[in-house]
């Protein structure tokens, strides 16, 4: 076996556990929720109609934005809570509608002939009416229990260990391998789910053959599945014992290796350490803000912009030390550090392309910027970076593409184009021997990289001290070099971090 | 034991009339046969007397009691019902669907099985073979007699019966019907049979009641209304059977004249 293989396979019992809790504990309250609301909405119509429009719309919702929405609904907090709230509001549909249907399309006759022989609309309801839409419940249960266990691997957005951890991680890392086992234990998650209802529901169609040894079998193999997998929940659910600090994250590979290089810093302290990693901008910052994660790398140019709201540039220790006071002031978080490195969009050209032209900086490109062709990833073009950056030198160029982030570096080296839009820390930038053009008149905003800590956590006099040795340790060709090692040769998050160690100590 | 008393049903307030005005009573131990096209009435007058429906005007008592005094639920499982659809609950085993006005009148559960059995072995089939099967498991006939199983399974004295024995084969239906009128005269049960079938009115019912239009034109046993139908429709209608058969008369004998002739 591979050891990437053997490195996935070790995560799976962790990660599965947490998606099976997640889904569990989703469907649990989904269909607790879903079946009354469904039965209320099919004695009156004045509760159908906006009901079933009420769980449609949740529907619609971009899943991504439900859970960054019951994030902040929640006060950003982050992990299991905002995560099943998400699951339930989407497995409500297929569970209400059927419900809905399933009693709706009971025939007339039975009906009448329980009323006939003498049973109250409550005992229609409940020894006729229900138990014939049964077989339509469950199906809309079948329905929402597969989505459930898809959407489960978004969690890891919020926090909640799932089987996405493998799936984002992967992505981010460029590791198949982990994104292949992370679909494939979502896919047989599904199917067994899926199966273990549908093995509740032939036992409760086939009562009648009770005495048969097929029938003992089959209950003998849903009541070991249903124990074994209340077994696990009930204990995942055991209060575990509390580690000293979480160290959050987003999602990509320059977010995963400062998380890791922090979490071994606070470990060689003695601390014990947790890592909430994959997570969005919006929640991660709610979520340090409160106090769920203590410490994760973020960019002065991101809270200047997205959270500060602000598109001026006073330059990069202006907008460092404004941010640094405007997470204190209003969300209590504290700069921990400021590590050194700036990850920021700069143009990029091949070193030779450069010298021949006798470019170094940015404004040194206005007299042949009209023969120039320049390629830009998916969102630059349209990104305030650009327009800023036209607007100040007033430069444009003979020639714009847009290509994915990987064609458009191979297309710098091949000489396709003369210059892309790169990231300063991108670790393609060293391994093709990139120029990064220089920005004299600040057009392009900062993008310090800093550690946001949680005010409770800052209260620890030694926590303080570890992360403030990391202040201004790492620079930009460090982490360059670090992106590069998991990004372009292939190697693993710990290599990286241990790369970064060594330059430290 | 069942009495209506200037009974109407309307469903509009007066502009159309279910049920018009209609009075009569059936004695104990009689089967009354209600007779009529679709749409005159019979349906919903059967329906007053358990009060599936309510009447508009006018009063019913079943057993010297107005039937507004007892809570519906209360009255309808001590009368048996036999549906027009058959009816039975898909998800009930037969003996469940036998059991289901006695468990609602919580018998204990001794009680409730010995009954089971008891009734299944009255319409001829028994617990032990089919006790256990689900409805669907059955063949039409079967179905009906089980409806008829649940109908007497809470030793009721009325039984009320909408065209029980239309969808099934002539065969069966006449199996069916004889057996059911010996069922009821060995318990005295007071029925009255919804119907559209003259025929099975004649053999099976004391009395016949005619309807048409909300109205019963004529009531009375099946002798007087043939010997002295007092409306064209009463007429016309008792007269069926017998102008059937004649017609058939005919056939057979024209049928025999050619095979002497060939």
């Amino acid at each position: 076996m591979n050891d990437n293989l053997r490195e996935q396979l070790l995560v799976l019992p962790a990660y599965f556990q947490g998606h099976l809790v997640l889904t569990l504990i989703a469907m649990t309250l989904g269909i607790v929720i879903s079946i009354p609301l469904g039965i209320w909405a099919a004695q009156s119509e004045r509760v159908k109609r906006p009901l079933l429009t009420l769980v449609s719309i949740i529907q619609t919702f971009p899943s991504v934005a439900i859970l960054a929405l019951v994030v902040a609904l929640l006060g950003g907090r982050i992990g299991l809570v905002p995560a099943i709230t998400a699951l339930v509001l989407y497995s409500m549909l297929p569970i209400v509608r059927n419900t809905v249907t399933g009693l709706e399309t009971i025939s007339a006759d039975v009906v009448e002939a329980a009323r006939g022989i003498g049973m109250s609309s409550q005992q229609i309801l409940v020894k006729v009416r229900i138990p014939l839409a049964l077989p339509v419940i469950i199906a809309g249960i079948r329905t929402a229990a597969v989505w459930t266990v898809g959407l489960a691997t978004l969690s890891t957005l919020v926090g909640a260990t799932s089987f996405g951890n493998y799936i984002f991680t992967g992505l981010q890392t460029r590791n198949l391998v982990a994104v292949t086992v992370g679909s494939l234990a979502a896919a047989t998650m599904a199917v067994l789910l899926d199966s273990l209802i549908g093995g509740i529901q032939w036992l409760m169609e086939h009562r009648n053959e009770r005495s048969s040894s097929v029938y003992a079998r089959a209950k003998t193999a849903v009541l070991a599945a249903v124990s074994l997998s209340v077994a696990v929940v009930a204990y995942s659910l055991m209060p575990e014992e509390e580690v000293d600090f979480v160290v959050g994250g987003k999602g990509f590979t320059e977010q995963y290796i400062i998380a890791g290089l922090v979490a071994a810093e606070l470990e060689q302290a003695g601390f014990t350490v947790e890592q909430r990693l994959g997570m969005g901008t919006e929640v991660v910052y709610e979520a340090t803000a409160n106090s769920s994660v203590d410490v994760y790398l973020e960019y002065s140019g991101t809270v200047w912009a997205n959270i500060m709201g602000r598109d001026d540039n006073p330059g990069r220790q202006q907008v460092l030390s404004e941010v640094t006071e405007f997470i204190a002031a209003n969300d209590s978080m504290r700069n921990a550090a400021n590590l050194g490195f700036q990850n920021l969009y700069a143009l990029a050209m091949r070193k030779d392309r450069a010298a021949e032209l006798g470019v170094n900086a940015i404004d040194d490109l206005l007299p042949v910027a009209d023969d120039l062709v320049a390629a830009g990833d998916l969102e630059f073009f349209g990104r305030p970076e650009w327009l800023k950056l036209r607007e100040i030198y007033g430069i444009d160029f003979g020639e714009k593409l847009t290509f994915d982030t990987t064609l458009m570096y191979t297309a710098v080296y091949e000489r396709q184009v003369d210059l892309i839009s790169a990231y300063t820390t991108d670790g393609r930038v060293a391994s093709f021997d990139l120029l990064l053009l220089e920005d004299p008149l600040n057009a392009l905003p900062p993008y310090d990289g800093f550690l946001a800590a949680s005010e409770s956590a800052m209260a620890n006099p030694r926590f303080v001290e570890v992360l403030a040795s990391l202040q201004n340790k790492i620079t930009d060709e460090a982490m360059r070099e670090a992106n590069k090692i998991v990004d372009v040769d292939g190697g693993s998050i710990s290599e990286a971090v241990t790369y970064l160690q060594s330059l430290i100590d | 034991m069942i009495r209506l008393q200037n009974v109407s049903k309307t469903y509009d307030n007066g502009a159309n009339f279910a049920v018009a005005d209609t009075s009569f009573s059936v004695e104990k131990g009689q089967l009354m046969g209600l007779i009529g096209e679709s749409g005159c009435g019979k349906t919903t007058t059967l329906k007053l007397i358990n009060r599936l429906e309510e009447p508009s005007s006018g009063a019913v008592f079943v057993g010297e009691k107005d039937i507004m005094d007892s809570q519906p639920e209360a009255l309808r499982r001590n009368i048996g019902y036999v549906f027009q659809g058959i009816g039975l609950f898909p998800h009930y085993t037969v003996a469940e669907n036998v059991a289901a006005v006695p468990n609602l009148l919580q018998w204990d559960e001794n009680r409730v099985q010995a009954r089971v059995q008891t009734t299944l072995a009255m319409v001829g089939l028994p617990y032990e073979d089919y006790g256990d099967r689900y409805p669907a498991q059955l063949s039409g006939g079967q179905q009906q007699r089980i409806g008829v199983a649940r109908a007497l399974a809470a030793e009721p004295e009325v039984i009320l019966m909408d065209e029980p024995f239309g969808a099934l084969d002539p065969i069966t239906r006449a199996e069916l019907q004889e057996e059911f009128k010996r069922i009821q005269a060995e318990l005295e049960l007071t029925v009255i049979m919804v119907t559209h079938d003259m025929t099975e009115a004649l053999l099976m019912a004391d009395r016949i009641a005619v309807m048409k239009q909300g109205e019963i034109l004529q009531i009375g046993p099946p002798a007087e209304l043939i010997n002295s139908p007092q409306h064209e429709y009463v007429q016309e209608i008792v007269e069926m059977p017998k102008r059937r058969a004649d017609r058939l008369d005919q056939v057979l004998r024209g049928n025999g004249a050619g095979v002497t002739a060939s």
